[in-house]
């Protein structure tokens, strides 16, 4: 199958994304029409991309193709591999669904925003993030770094007349500048020792990296894609910049965004910086689970519905990361089939993220959309007025909780199994770490159901708490098709996943040189197992059948037996008291109470209580109630550290007296210094 | 095919069966420990049978969510208990989920049951809801380090692969890290099936309870279907820490000798299992809701320490 046109296919839909951007801008006078144009091209350029990165796969062999520029070291070069498929895939999916969702999602701006900006925007970030994705040139893929950072600025705070967005997008900027500072440093150090731009000069020159040069150059790397990642402890720019967005691009940003830090470390740890040793491999891990763990309970104490998402984008970058760091840990010890193994669970979990993340993100924005407000205590009983938005929303909920038979439980399952075989796969103490990080996962995965049925029961189930979530009505079609096709994706990759494992090989293949996807199926092609020694075997199709096939004898059960008795509707129980009312609901926050108590010395809660009163204190007339927790990273890391940048500049005023003598001295020294270092053989 | 459906069907019935007698034999031990006389065996089984003839009344906050929970609670219950060893160490769906696809399923049924008790809109469900997501989740990591404990010894979290590994070596329980673990899985146990001295399962309309809190609107057959479910829940979660660690007369086909053999083994280890569960409901008083966190850690202590000892020891 060599003559599938992937790199005709994938120009075009470089094509359709570019010239999308400027038919946006030219039509931006007549917003309909530039509505139509924004979403139709956006949607065409998904379609093609998907097309091309599905090819790409079938074919196993990567395309590449290469125009010089006549610029010594930068050149349009693109390498279409299987990782660069693969990730293109995901974005494809993904823009599929925003593209669709917003022709409805975008006709609220008419007339009230520029939808012409916007779609140039929109376009621009799917235009580099196609390039990043695909990209084999250090310098094309700097440039679609910082046009993907910069036009996601734009978006972020596209919102800008709130105080808050234009808060969050300075420290987004601010932190994106400081992870393409690492990145750049990280790559003129490749660079210095291969002596091209290319990135598979890389892989050639890794032999000749000093262990001290490999080392620095692995910290620069992990810097620059964690910060973009959102790891945690970079990771305070992301609960700040994914909710204030427009939420179609939030999903983009929480789905797809975040994962070109994760396809920047596969591709640089993985092909570029030659075998890294274990600690780097460890280190990995054990910020993917600080990052799974505590995304999970920041997560949890947030009642912004769209900050609760982001907060578990931390989490779910965490679970990759655990992944990842297994996998560069079995590599170095000599164990590549379960490397592979635990790089389709990093893998699979970042395909499966990126589309419930997204799904998710669309939900809240149906909600968003229809009430006006984020805050969940505000919100309640929507799955009645919104009864699709509710059923996507719960699909959601179960596959980012990990629940099974859903895609989250599948890559789950293949995380906790590379851990198991880390405890016999490696020696020493280090061993220790794999069970341990197995039962952090356990943790995070309870924790991010309890988030999760906050998150849902409280948006979407009993009665409704505001005046907001009392006359809404179902989110137009387009939005709920954009959610349905996720919804349908979830499913199927959950359910057939034995049919889609096998595309990975090329992956693993390209970066580890093993084919494991095999090995991984049994049983009929319905059963998947961890194709390794200490393993085990799931099958999450027979589990969908089995729930269905057992349902009968329950169904009859309760049928033979109700045919007494008519079900009735009565008042739920309301202690006596005169009739139910929404103040007697539980909230949010009484929801995270008993875990804000357990966990008190990471969030030493703070609260306040002051009751109004006439004549006794047992009867207030109004309560007033303030509750936060203390925002550890900012305060303990982020805080001293602007502190120690401020005095820095203050003392580094002195040597700035705005005098033309004292500049003219401090030239002359410079070039001094510079012939000095220059001449010197 | 028709072998699995066979074995499927007789693993079927034997849960729906001995599921209430094993709730019941628990409630008459602890009545007598406390000279009581208590209600006898069959008293579950009858009301079970009277709650699925009674009629039922559903809230008017309730949504479709509240409807489907008991079904998707009971269903989990059975389709679990199809995959662990029972009688024999052969169970019949044990190669479409192994030990951690038992744990994430019951994770999904307690997923929709706290989503129904939050339904309703009164405030026991909230409570009740989120105190069980509460402890489940920080009980997670110590069932966890348990399970990856047992899972490391016999190399596989296969319940069949684990039992088989368990029957060719049925003295192991004595090495340190399987009582450890054994110790820490136990505690898991009480905390999973919402017994004293976490939760008090004899409770009604008290400020302590929290399972009972969360599925207090249920009624008639949809009640019904909660309370077997639950029943059948606490069997598998004993059924896993009896054949895991005392795997004696476990039977390795399906032959009609060695089930009957496996069978009465079974029910005798059950019975024993019971009573211990028996002796610390009477010997204990329930905890105050935050004082679980601390049982919990001991558990997650033991299973560490069950772990480090398997590569001392």
């Amino acid at each position: 199958m060599n003559t599938l046109p992937v790199g005709t296919i994938f120009a075009l839909s470089l094509t359709a994304y570019s010239t999308g951007a400027l038919a946006s801008l030219a039509t931006w006078r007549k917003p309909a029409l530039c509505r139509y144009i924004c979403c139709g091209s956006a949607l065409a350029g998904a379609v093609l991309g998907g097309l091309a990165a599905v090819f790409g796969i079938l074919q196993g062999t990567p395309v590449r193709w290469s125009v010089s520029s006549g610029i010594p070291l930068f050149a349009y070069s693109f390498d279409y591999d299987a990782l660069a498929g693969f990730f293109n895939l995901t974005l494809a999916i993904l823009a599929g669904a925003v593209s669709i969702y917003s022709f409805s999602y975008l006709k609220e701006f008419e007339g009230k925003r520029n939808i012409g900006f916007f779609g140039f925007l929109f376009h621009l970030l799917l235009l580099s993030l196609t390039i990043v994705f695909t990209t084999a040139n250090v310098f094309l893929f700097l440039i679609g770094w910082e046009v993907m950072a910069l036009v996601a600025y734009g978006l972020v705070t596209f919102y800008h007349e709130d105080r808050e967005t234009r808060r969050a997008g300075l420290l987004y900027i601010v932190m994106a500048h400081i992870d393409a500072g690492c990145l750049l440093l990280g790559f003129a150090l490749l660079m210095q020792v291969s002596g091209s731009a290319e990135f598979a000069s890389f892989r050639t020159a890794a032999a000749q990296l000093s262990s001290g040069q490999q080392a620095v150059a692995f910290v620069l790397f992990f810097l620059g894609f964690g910060i973009k990642a959102g790891v945690i402890p970079f990771h305070i720019w992301l609960p700040a910049a994914h909710p204030v967005a427009p939420s179609n691009i939030s999903a983009l940003l929480s789905g797809i965004v975040l994962k070109a830090g994760i396809y920047g470390m596969v591709r640089i740890f993985l092909d570029g910086l030659g075998i890294l040793p274990s600690w780097a491999g460890l280190l990995v891990l054990i910020v993917g689970v600080a990052s799974a763990v505590l995304g999970v309970l920041y997560a949890l104490m947030e009642h912004d519905l769209k900050r609760l998402l982001a907060y578990h984008s931390i989490e779910n970058i965490g679970i990759i990361l655990i992944g990842l760091g297994a996998a560069l840990v079995f590599r170095v010890a000599g164990h590549p089939q379960l490397a592979a193994v635990a790089l389709i669970a990093a893998m699979f979990h970042t395909l499966n993220h990126a589309i419930f993340k997204c799904l998710l993100f669309l939900g809240a924005g149906s909600v968003l959309h229809s009430t006006g407000t984020r805050n969940m205590e505000e919100l309640g009983g929507l799955i009645r007025p919104m009864p699709v938005t509710a059923f996507c929303f719960l699909i959601g909920a179960v596959a980012i909780s990990g629940l099974p038979p859903l895609n989250g439980f599948v890559s789950e399952w293949l995380t906790y199994q590379s851990l198991l075989a880390g405890f016999g796969a490696t020696g020493g103490l280090t061993r220790i770490l794999f069970p341990l990080a197995g039962s952090m996962l356990a943790l995070t995965g309870a924790l991010a159901a309890a988030c999760f049925v906050k998150a849902f029961a409280i948006t979407f189930l009993a009665l409704p708490r505001g005046t907001e979530a009392r006359h809404v009505h179902e989110a137009p079609r387009s939005m709920l098709v954009g959610m349905g096709w996720l919804t349908v994706t979830c499913l199927a990759l959950g359910l057939g996943v034995t049919w889609f494992l096998p595309a990975f090989d090329a992956l693993t293949e390209q970066l580890l040189g093993q084919r494991v996807g095999t090995n991984l199926i049994s049983g009929h092609g319905l059963v998947l197992s961890a194709g390794m020694r200490h393993g085990g075997t799931v099958s999450t199709a027979v589990i969908g059948i089995g729930l269905v096939i057992l349902l009968i004898p329950a169904v009859l059960l309760v049928s033979i037996g109700a045919r007494r008795f008519a079900r009735r509707r009565g008042p739920t129980w309301d202690c006596g008291l005169p009739g139910l009312s929404e103040e007697n609901e539980y909230t949010a926050t009484a929801f995270s109470k008993p875990l804000r108590m357990i966990f008190s010395v990471l969030y030493q809660p703070r609260r306040e209580i002051q009751a109004v009163f006439d004549v006794s204190p047992y009867f207030p007339k109004a309560i007033r109630f303030e509750s936060e927790i203390e925002p550890t990273f900012e305060k303990r890391l982020y805080v001293p550290l602007k502190d120690l940048l401020l005095w820095f500049s203050t003392r580094m005023r002195a040597i700035q007296a705005g005098s033309i003598h004292a500049y003219l001295a401090y030239i002359f020294v410079t070039l001094v210094l510079l012939l000095l270092f220059g001449v010197r053989p | 095919m028709t072998g699995l459906l066979a074995k499927a069907g007789l693993q079927l019935v034997l849960l729906l069966l001995v599921a209430p007698f094993l709730s019941g034999i628990i409630k008459t031990l602890k009545a007598r420990l406390q000279t009581r006389r208590g209600p006898d065996v069959l008293q579950s089984y009858r009301d079970i049978f009277k709650l699925l003839r009674k009629g039922m009344v559903i809230p008017d906050t309730a949504s479709w969510i509240f409807s489907t929970t008991p079904y998707i609670v009971f269903v989990i219950a059975i389709l679990v208990g199809l995959m662990i060893p029972m009688t024999t160490t052969d169970a019949p769906l044990s190669l479409f989920g192994g030990v951690l696809a038992v744990v994430y399923l019951l994770a999904l049924g307690r997923f929709f049951l706290a989503l129904g008790g939050l339904d309703t809109g009164s405030s026991f469900g909230g409570l009740g809801s989120s105190r069980e997501m509460t402890i489940s989740a920080i009980a997670e990591p110590a069932m966890m380090l348990a399970i990856f404990t047992v899972a490391l010894g016999a190399n596989s979290t296969n319940l069949s692969e684990m039992a088989k590994v368990a029957v060719s070596q049925s003295w192991k329980f004595l090495a340190p890290s399987q009582m450890l673990a054994f110790a820490a899985l136990f505690i898991v146990l009480i905390a999973e099936t919402g017994r004293i001295p976490v939760d008090n399962p004899a409770t009604h309309l008290e400020l302590t309870m929290i399972h009972e809190a969360m599925i207090l609107e249920y009624s008639g057959p949809y009640l019904a279907l909660i309370e077997w479910g639950a029943s059948i829940k606490q069997l598998v979660l004993m059924t896993l820490l009896v054949n895991t660690f005392f795997p004696f007369g476990l039977s390795s086909d399906w032959t009609a000798r060695g089930l009957g053999l496996g069978l009465i083994f079974y029910l005798t280890k059950m019975l024993l299992l019971a009573f211990l569960i028996v002796l610390v409901e009477t010997t204990n008083a329930k905890l105050r809701l935050f004082r679980v966190p601390e049982l919990l850690m001991v558990s997650f202590i033991l299973g560490a320490l069950a772990l480090i000892s398997t590569f001392l020891f």
